[in-house]
């Protein structure tokens, strides 16, 4: 090849490629020497650190941005959590997570209704006081059927809620009325004996008519479409980019508030971001840690806690008549090779995940202490050689020669594909039955659910308080998230005796006596009750995890300088 | 100067010699040619070699590789390769009850140290079973475990349990034990529920352990020979380790390489070929039908990806579990040949002003000789990158599809998704991540390398330099 | 010249429109319900979801309101953050992907041009060997896991240099902006440092190049006007669409730099079924795509006199 034209070439590229290799250089310096220069001087939220003491600001992640914070129709974890530090409802949860005042002063539960009585100085951040008609017209609009809340039926125990909800009375037909400015009146349904664990949630918040109005139907979308009562307030509020909260003067116990700002610039669903954000000391906690992540956690020698975020997951199963899994004996099969404990310990690998023995989960109170003790869950020997005994028995009430092949309904998610591939092992190696994984996304996954188009499902459930009724009427035929429609009079008498009374004793009964049913029936094949791992700085304290309610709760946070 | 007066008779005829120039070598087609050269091509031969391995690798791999590749060995979990495989015989696993004391003091304001930890009975992968001695004052313990030394900065790693009931002084550990030392360190708690300030740590060595009856139904043992407690036993050999749920990583990896090389291989060919005749007619042709043709293009490219590889699923009736890898293979030719026309296209607007293609045309050849003879194969260049590249993209967005459900089935394995499930634990275990990435990146060099010798062997415009 | 744009113009808009439509049909045609969620409810509150986001009407009605709003300017109301408008969403997340795109795109067509160059003149010595590997690991490393580790080396230099150098995730500012656009122009920059080698292999050698030189041309300039620019055509046919892929394929780098741009809005809207989201955002990109085509078509006239656009 002749060399002229190409070393020719070579030395003009050449000239080039230096050109631009100490444009690059040059490019880069200027970067370091402008970063540099920017962390001396401090300007900005980025240069702030996860935690600073004097100004008393926490820096966070979440994973998104908080989609509804209009407080009548908000549904998601991130909202609900927002709205817990911006509002306050009648009753809120304390750091112990008990039933204290929020705006209620005092109140009185009766059989037939409840009475509050707001405090004076009570205020929105507009300086306004908060008055019982702000309560009385929120809860009227989330149950206006032209809101469409999905949290609507959390108001159904008030007086006409349900009629109202479905369009058959007006809307002035609520049994909720404000006597005055102070005074708060309420008529039940009928008999309830945990209104004061409903009225804590966000849906219960107050709104006022007038900003409401104002706001042109826009109410919640931005900064200023938004009243504050609660102990911080909105300052800042770039859609998927920056929120920040700061103390809210106008609140009434602004005094328990020792955090001034809570900034929240980083908004990602990757927990392997956050990590490494952490890592760079730019954020205060990572929730969500999963068990790969685990391990350089502990490398780095970070503060692991845990909580038990209070739901519980099983396998559902579909009743329809035209699916095997109709059949008891068939289930019956399942449920004795299922090893929860082997889940839990070698699939999920997460700290704070308790095998699954019942759909009432230990953390929820009984009569006087703990349902789970009280009401031990029916044990489960395991037995493979049964349960093939059983698989035979279905096999011959469904006519079939060879064991069943059933579609397994899950999400699209690397956790909920692993639980999957698990069981589709399990029950192929000890029963010979084929599962077939049916892998979809979010959407699809609840239409194909609530049409019935599944034989097996991960279901999982979180309380939306804290009631065992919140799981006992899952499974009731009524209820729309019993998707599988498992039907059972006794087990429906059973949670309408538990709805209607208010003796715990009569109550709790009943709900042992649903453990039970479930168990008998298999209705469903519990498989663990979730709990989370994740880490904190140690200069924070006081940080409240919730199983129902706003999660995680910083209005009692402080920052401990030497910890 | 005197005049010459030259006649007919003055010359005399030379004789003619039909002497041919001879040809050196004998003539050889375009085709001969390049192969020719491509096997005078050191790099590209080492290639074409490295490309006949894999499809060893995976036709025949599998006939000598015997494992079965959705086996779970749940007792070893994302082990490396060449992990240590003893295991000891041991008894069944027995619930344990656990120890409780009779000492019952109500809880007080603060409690002292932990102390006397101890083993209940041997340590092993099926369970740690731990005792201490009750702290007066109590209101419960707390369970830690750690897999490097807590001591100087009080890292006591994992919270494993919080115990509610101070009479309970024991604990059962069961969460992911593999043969390892772990630090156990138990912390009383007070009546307000903050922990002691001291506390002791137990270290502890686990042994892998197997049960007599697994031994025999996994082959591990011949079954003749009695097995008594005790008894040392080797686990099932992974060459290369296993992956998150214990199956056999070398039997995943040969199985994956069928499909993915099938898919690879295959779905470029096409949807370059589509892409060039595609790109080539519009080129040449021009005008309106130029015009048409890449505005058709354009919108076949703003698709959303996503929303259509949905409708096709649903299109071919893919079921729940089923593996659809011809409408994969179909759905990725179908979005993919824009980018390719595009690139043909655009050779073709400057070849045809080329002044060898006027000259054809002069000669009175016809459009489809000129774009098969002349133009397509001086794309060659272009159209060999493209190809090349679009291996791993291809492998890519198999993975992806098979994700939601579009492609492979679990629990059959392709490259792209075992990378796709490696990256989780990319810290920890690098090898579930680090294998198919390499047999990937492998696949792509051997490509590459092969492309690069066929454009050096059929590219005219290389080859006109001797 | 203007004819010709115009007329394209003109076709664009067409085009535009065909994406609407499919993408329209193709929406509707996906199992799933953008209305179902988590906690079922009754039938009064399930007509008022339909009438809010006009689901109730036939499906072509919605079909002509939809498209008569579009040509308004109108994308509708997002189904998912109930309180914001399509075009809210486009406008203050497209900017932060736009920007994104377009230093990925400064990136990785600097870095193809250079590195082609380099390495068709370097053929088969040590620094096309050194290029190529890197360009092989380039693509066959999934993004995922390119940006996950570049993260982690940031971290890494933050912590051994003392203080933030660069920021490891989040918006604000050119720093945020750097190592995202780098990591997410990568495989276009192999792609076209491959492309560009393979054109610069045929050009070096050709008749036209030796000619300019043995004219007295100065090696410089040789290279410029002719060698590059000759070469460059493939990668200037390839950059139209990966701008507009780069834009709005930064999915990955946008969820792993924590940055609000508009692909992660899109990939949850399609999991959501979040109907005017899909719409307005694949509307919006087919318009991007379609004008970023144009744009190439007409660089290929000014940059290539002969290729006569008819």
């Amino acid at each position: 090849m002749p060399d002229v034209s190409n070393s020719a070439t070579r030395s003009a590229s050449l000239q080039l490629v230096w050109l631009s290799i100490a444009a690059t250089l040059g490019f880069a310096l200027l970067m370091v020497l402008l970063s540099w220069a920017s962390a001396l001087t401090g300007s900005g939220p980025s240069t702030l650190n996860a935690i600073d003491a004097e100004s008393g600001t926490l820096t966070l992640q979440l994973s998104t941005e908080p989609p509804q914070l209009d407080s009548t129709r908000a549904t998601d974890s991130v909202s609900i959590m927002v709205l817990g530090h911006v509002m306050e409802g009648l009753l809120r949860f304390d750091a112990n997570n008990q039933l204290v005042p929020g705006v209620a002063e005092r109140w009185e539960i009766r059989e037939d209704g409840a009475t509050f009585w707001l405090r004076e100085d009570a205020r929105w951040s507009d300086g306004l006081p908060v008055t019982a008609h702000d309560f009385s017209f929120a809860w009227h609009t989330a149950l206006a059927p032209e809101t469409a809340s999905e949290y609507a039926f959390i108001l159904y125990p008030l007086k006409n809620a349900e009629a109202i909800n479905t369009g058959s009375l007006p809307i002035d037909a609520l049994g909720v009325h404000a006597v005055n400015d102070r005074v708060l009146e309420v008529e039940f349904e009928q008999p309830l004996a945990y209104f004061e664990e409903l009225v804590a949630f966000p849906t219960y918040n107050p709104i006022r008519e007038d900003f409401y109005r104002n706001r042109d139907g826009r109410y919640g979308a931005d900064v200023e479409d938004l009243l504050y009562n609660g102990p911080f307030e909105m300052t800042v509020w770039v859609h998927g980019a920056h929120l920040r909260l700061e103390k809210n003067t106008h609140y009434w116990d602004h005094e328990r508030v020792r955090l001034n700002v809570i900034d929240i610039p980083y908004f990602t669903t990757d927990t392997t971001a956050a990590l490494n954000l952490y890592k760079d000391g730019q954020i205060a906690i990572v929730d969500y840690l999963g068990a790969e992540q685990l391990d350089e956690v502990l490398q780095q020698r970070w503060e692991l806690q845990r909580f038990g975020d209070g739901s519980v997951w099983f396998l559902a199963f579909n009743f329809d008549p035209s699916r095997v899994t109709s059949n008891w004996h068939l289930r019956k099969a399942l449920q004795l090779v299922t090893d929860p404990s082997e889940l839990v310990n070698r699939i999920i690998k997460m700290p704070g995940n308790l095998p699954g023995e019942s759909l009432f989960p230990v953390w929820l109170q009984g009569i006087d202490g703990f349902f789970r003790q009280e009401y031990p869950a029916p044990q489960i020997t395991l037995d493979a050689d049964a349960a093939r005994e059983h698989l035979r028995l279905a096999m011959e009430e469904l006519g079939l020669d060879e064991p069943p092949s059933l579609a397994l309904l899950v999400d699209d998610t690397p956790g909920a594909g692993r639980q999957a591939e698990y069981f589709q092992n399990l029950y192929g190696t000890q029963l010979g039955i084929d599962i077939r994984i049916d892998r979809q996304i979010f959407k699809q996954r609840l239409a194909k659910m609530q049409s019935q188009d599944f034989d097996l499902a991960t279901y999982g459930w979180g309380p939306d308080f804290a009631d065992p009724l919140t799981f006992g009427e899952l499974f009731a035929s009524w209820n729309p998230n019993n998707n599988g429609r498992f039907s059972n009079q006794a087990y429906d008498q059973s949670v309408r005796l538990a709805q209607s009374s208010l003796d715990p004793r009569i109550r709790m009964d009943a709900f042992g006596r649903q453990q039970e049913i479930l168990s008998e029936e298999v209705a469903l094949i519990p498989n663990y009750e979730r709990g989370r791992v994740y880490i904190k700085d140690r200069r924070l304290q006081g940080v409240v995890r919730r199983a129902v309610g706003p999660d995680p709760d910083f209005t009692n946070a402080y920052i401990v300088e030497n910890p | 100067m005197t005049e010459l007066s030259l006649t007919a008779a003055d010359f005399e005829r030379i004789t003619v010699e039909r002497r041919v120039q001879t040809i050196a070598r004998p003539s050889l087609s375009y085709w001969r040619d390049a192969w020719v050269r491509l096997k005078a091509n050191r790099r590209a031969l080492a290639s074409l070699y490295i490309v006949i391995a894999l499809l060893f690798f995976t036709v025949v791999g599998p006939w000598v590789w015997t494992v079965d590749p959705t086996a779970q060995d749940l007792d070893q979990l994302s082990t490396p390769p060449g992990a240590d495989r003893r295991a000891q015989i041991v008894e069944p696993y027995v619930p344990w009850n656990g120890v409780f004391t009779a000492i019952n003091e109500p809880p007080a304001e603060t409690v002292r140290a932990t102390a006397e930890i101890r083993l209940a009975e041997p340590a092993s992968t099926q369970a740690v079973r731990l005792v201490w001695a009750p702290v007066l004052g109590a209101s419960g313990y707390r369970v830690y475990r750690n897999v490097y030394d807590p001591a100087p900065d009080d890292a006591v790693g994992l919270p494993l349990a919080e115990i509610y009931d101070p009479r309970q002084v024991s604990y059962e550990d069961l969460l992911d034990l593999t043969p390892t030392r772990y630090w156990y360190s138990v912390i009383a708690t007070d009546r307000n529920g903050r922990e002691a300030e001291e506390y002791t740590t137990l270290a502890v060595d686990t042994i892998r352990v197997i049960t007599a009856a697994e031994a025999q139904t996994r082959g591990l043992v011949d079954l003749e020979s009695p097995l008594s407690l005790g008894d040392e036993v080797r686990v099932s050999f992974h060459p290369l380790g296993t992956d998150y749920l214990g199956r056999d990583m070398l039997a995943r990896l040969m199985y994956g390489a069928r499909v993915s090389l099938f898919i690879g291989i295959i779905a470029p060919f096409f949807f370059v070929l589509t892409g060039i005749l595609y790109g080539s007619a519009a080129g040449f042709i021009g005008g309106r039908v130029d015009q048409v043709l890449m505005r058709f293009a354009d919108f076949v490219v703003a698709l959303p990806f996503l929303l259509f590889m949905i409708l096709f699923k649903i299109a071919f009736g893919i079921g729940p579990g089923e593996s659809g890898v011809v409408p994969m293979l179909v759905a990725l030719v179908v979005l993919s040949w824009p980018a390719t026309a595009r690139l043909v296209r655009g050779q073709i607007l400057q070849i045809r002003e080329e002044a060898y293609i006027g000259a054809s045309q002069l000669l009175g050849a016809k459009t489809h000789y000129l774009i098969l003879r002349h133009m397509i194969p001086n794309t060659v260049g272009v159209v060999l990158v493209t190809l090349t590249f679009a291996v791993p993209t291809v492998i890519f967005v198999e993975a992806f599809l098979s994700f939601i459900g579009m492609g492979v089935a679990p629990p059959t394995p392709s490259w792209g998704s075992m990378c796709n499930e490696g990256i989780q634990t990319m810290l920890n275990h690098p090898h579930e991540l680090i294998l198919p990435a390499a047999l990937i990146s492998l696949t792509v060099l051997a490509f590459n390398l092969l492309g690069d010798g066929l454009r050096d062997a059929l590219d005219s415009r290389m080859r006109s330099r001797e | 010249m203007y004819a010709y744009a115009l007329k394209r113009l003109i076709q664009g808009v067409v085009t535009v429109w065909f994406i609407a439509t499919a993408t329209f049909i193709a929406m509707h045609s996906v199992p799933g319900d953008p209305l179902l969620n988590e906690r079922g409810v009754n039938e009064e509150i399930r007509r008022n979801l339909e009438e809010r986001y006009g689901l109730d009407r036939p499906i072509f009605d919605q079909y002509l309101i939809y498209m008569s709003n579009m040509v308004k300017g109108d994308f509708g109301i997002s189904f998912t953050q109930q309180n914001r408008s399509v075009n809210d969403i486009i406008r203050e997340h497209f900017p932060v992907s736009a920007a994104l795109g377009v230093l990925a795109i400064v990136f990785a067509g600097l870095g193809g041009v250079l590195w082609g160059a380099l390495t068709a003149l370097y053929r088969n010595r040590l620094p096309d060997v050194i290029v190529m590997f890197l360009v092989i690991l380039g693509i066959s490393v999934p993004s995922f896991v390119i940006a996950a580790l570049s993260q982690l080396a940031l971290v890494g230099l933050n912590g051994f240099v003392g203080f933030s150098v660069l920021p490891v995730a989040g918006w604000g500012s050119i720093l945020h902006m750097l190592i995202p656009s780098l990591v997410l122009g990568l495989g276009t920059m192999a792609f076209l440092t491959r492309l560009m080698r393979s054109s610069m292999l045929e050009i070096v050698n050709a008749d036209f190049i030796r000619t300019a030189y043995s004219k007295g041309l100065p090696p410089t300039r040789v290279f410029i006007k002719h060698q590059l620019r000759n070469a460059i055509l493939p990668v200037i046919t390839v950059l139209g669409p990966a701008i507009a892929a780069i834009t709005t394929g930064g999915f990955v780098v946008e969820l792993v730099f924590a940055i609000p741009g508009l692909g992660r809005f899109f990939v949850q809207a399609v999991q959501q079924l979040d109907y005017t989201v899909i719409m307005g955002t694949t509307v919006f990109y087919g318009a991007f795509l379609v004008f970023m085509v144009i744009a190439v078509d007409l660089l290929y006239g000014l940059i290539d006199p002969r290729v006569r656009l008819k």
